[in-house]
């Protein structure tokens, strides 16, 4: 296990570093300069910036540049936003977390749905139930989040009954934790099911595959044939080998609900990482959209980590190869 | 061909239903010019937020008309930007009518559309923008952007694909290395976040034909990563074939064998993950136009047609058939998710 987990975390370097390469690449051919704002500013002698450039490596080739970048990267430091002009690591902090409590929330949420809903369809294979499910799950798969949100955000200007839009309407600074933590999770609601809505269908019809495929094997026959309970053979004997497969897709899934939340981050105003590094786009402020893209990748990685982690914890056979 | 209809036929009717219903579409989408009342900017000045036009078979007399008509409406309230009829004079709906001229495909010319209504009285059937254009309109007019969008970056991308896959797998060695390495740095990032960053490469302010192609590039550049590598997977075994041998052995070049005798039978893979990728490339330009990166202004496209509700719930309120546009797109994706797997199933050797 342990020799597992080093022989995963060895294999990040080189993603890391090809990562980090190909998000300099793309900073460093985008139009624009770090100082392209500074030099317009009068207050702002042409020494200073000058100085600047220095310091920041600029003056070196882009080869050494790279370096420069990497190890402030290593820092967690991705220089300083043009927009907002406080470092890009502050406003990158704040917006994680949202992003991360939306991610989670919503995660949680599909699977505590998909999951039964799977297995019942699954054990009902070709009845109505299994059929009006997978056809559910069809529609869910095929809407676009962005539509989702934006029906949501309808429905709710029409009813008002969740609060949209940031994350507290509480300013009342004695207000308690639990009340603020409260008005918190209000907020997330939102965006969360929303997101929830666009990812079961995904989870539904995998673990639904999983579950038919091992209820198919024959050594399910073999445990109907010993007499034991249909409770047993369905969650002990069935459902924790079809649950292998998950893991894996739990740690792919980060990626995907990362794309999803995106989209619903920017339409139901949560502030998160999606509407962090659109506002990026549009004020083009490169050094925060690197910092986003190198992030949110960052993210990425760690998610498939723990996948691959998680399956080796569950699955014996792996952890032996 | 004729036997693979009927298998798809035979396997699912909805994928088949599916199939003749995504032909159709993309038909009328590129047919647009002749169905639509509108051109996709022609304004009613006087008409924002109109709702859709109700059509009408009873006149106020309660006197029956075999020819459907609409009737002029007259700005109610400007400031709820509510419409009333006005029932002195009816309209009636007429096909084939005379219009200004418009290029089919940029290339022929046709003045007659397939319906309209006299002016000033308007036919919305989706109700009009902000700028009082005709929904309608603009998302058939929209869809030949977005639709033809989405097939051109599928086919660049599975090109890219194959190529690179098929030469990763073929030749291997240090060759492979590099390729699948990069595969696999490409596919550390979020595609959202690696689109946004990638559209941020280049100005904000560029002409419509080069957004266009730059949608197409970004969504290629992102989709080929995946397929390269499960292409690579099975060319490698499929190398192994004895008929492979066979080519070898008559002396046939490498390019050759890989192009045509690998390559191919990797097609009943390759067509299933295109009609299933289809909607990604869709979901990517909408996505993109709709925060206001695609396809600008006064061009249609149905991620753009959505982007005046966002952030504005007044708009939202008060047009709410702008989401119309949302649903086009949710009904050609569910019917290529549908074809898609109707295609595994069918193209699935093991089911022959």
């Amino acid at each position: 296990m342990k020799k597992l987990i080093l022989k995963r975390l060895l294999h990040l370097i080189p993603m890391l570093i090809g990562m980090s390469f190909v998000s300099f690449i793309i900073i460093q051919s985008s139009p624009g300069d770090y100082f392209a704002q500074m030099k317009m500013n009068p207050e702002i002698s042409p020494e200073t910036i000058q100085q600047m450039r220095t310091s920041f490596g600029l003056d070196k080739p882009v080869i050494v540049q790279y370096f420069y970048w990497l190890k402030n990267l290593v820092r967690f430091d991705f220089g300083v936003s043009f927009a907002y002009h406080i470092p890009v690591r502050t406003l990158i902090k704040f917006r994680l977390k949202n992003t991360l409590c939306l991610a989670i929330f919503s995660l949680f949420l599909s699977w505590l749905i998909a999951i039964p809903l799977a297995v019942l369809a699954g054990y009902k294979e070709n009845s109505f139930t299994d059929r009006f499910l997978s056809m559910l799950a069809y529609i869910s798969i095929s809407l676009p989040s962005f539509f989702v949100a934006l029906l949501f955000v309808y429905f709710i200007s029409k009813t008002a009954v969740l609060p949209l839009g940031g994350t507290r309407s509480i300013f009342d600074i004695n207000a308690g934790t639990f009340v603020i933590f409260a008005d918190y999770m209000k907020h997330l609601l939102v965006p969360g099911i929303v997101l929830c809505f666009v990812n079961t269908g995904w989870i539904f019809r995998l673990m639904r595959n999983n579950f038919v495929e091992t209820f198919n094997n024959p050594y399910i026959l073999a445990a109907w044939a010993r007499g034991l309970p249909a409770r047993s053979v369905i969650f002990k004997h069935t459902l924790r080998n079809a649950m292998n497969p998950m893991f894996t897709i739990l740690g792919m899934e980060i990626g995907t609900i990362l794309n999803g939340a995106a989209l619903t981050e920017i339409i139901c105003g949560w502030p998160g990482m999606g509407s962090l590094i659109l506002e990026a786009v549009l004020s083009h402020d490169l050094y925060l959209v690197m910092g986003s893209l190198v992030i949110s990748s960052f993210l990425l990685i760690i998610g498939n980590l723990i996948g691959d982690i998680l399956i080796a914890f569950f699955d014996p056979r792996i952890r032996i190869t | 061909m004729k036997n693979f209809f009927q298998r798809l036929k035979n396997h699912s009717k909805l994928a088949f239903f599916s199939f003749w219903f995504l032909v159709i579409f993309y038909i009328v989408s590129f047919l647009a010019d002749i169905l639509a009342p509108y051109h996709f900017d022609y304004q009613f000045r006087d008409k924002p937020y109109h709702p859709p036009t109700k059509i009408h078979f009873f006149d106020t007399q309660g006197n029956f008309h075999i020819r459907p008509f609409v009737y002029n409406t007259v700005v109610d309230d400007p400031v709820f930007r509510s419409y009333r009829e006005d029932t002195s004079k009816i309209y009636p709906i007429k096909f084939f009518v005379d219009g200004p001229e418009r290029k089919i495909l940029f290339f022929f010319k046709t003045k007659k559309y397939l319906f309209g209504v006299d002016k000033p009285a308007g036919i919305f059937l989706f109700g009009t923008d902000t700028y009082g254009r005709d929904i309608f309109s603009r998302l058939l007019y929209g869809g030949r952007i977005s639709l033809s969008i989405s097939i051109a970056g599928v086919i660049i991308s599975f090109t890219l694909g194959m190529i690179t896959g098929g030469i990763a797998g073929y030749f291997g060695g240090i060759i492979d290395q590099i390729l699948m390495r990069l595969v696999e740095i490409l596919m550390v990032f979020p595609s959202f976040y690696l689109m946004l960053s990638l559209r941020a490469m280049f100005p904000l302010n560029l002409s419509s034909i080069q957004v266009y192609l730059l949608i197409v590039l970004i969504l290629s550049l992102i989709g080929w990563a995946g397929l390269a590598r499960i292409i690579r997977g099975m060319v490698l075994s499929i190398k192994e074939e004895d008929y492979v041998l066979a080519a070898k052995s008559l002396g046939l070049s490498h390019w050759r064998i890989l192009i045509f005798h690998i390559l191919p039978n990797t097609f009943s893979y390759t067509i299933t993950a295109l009609t299933i990728s289809v909607p990604g490339y869709i979901i990517g330009e909408a996505a993109l136009s709709l925060l206001g990166l695609g396809i600008q202004e006064p061009y249609p496209s149905w991620g753009n047609i959505l982007s005046s509700t966002i952030g504005n719930l007044r708009v939202l309120g008060d047009a709410p058939w702008l989401l119309l546009a949302g649903f086009f797109i949710f009904v050609v994706l569910i019917n290529f998710n549908l074809l898609g797997d109707a295609l595994r199933n069918v193209l699935d050797p093991k089911n022959w």
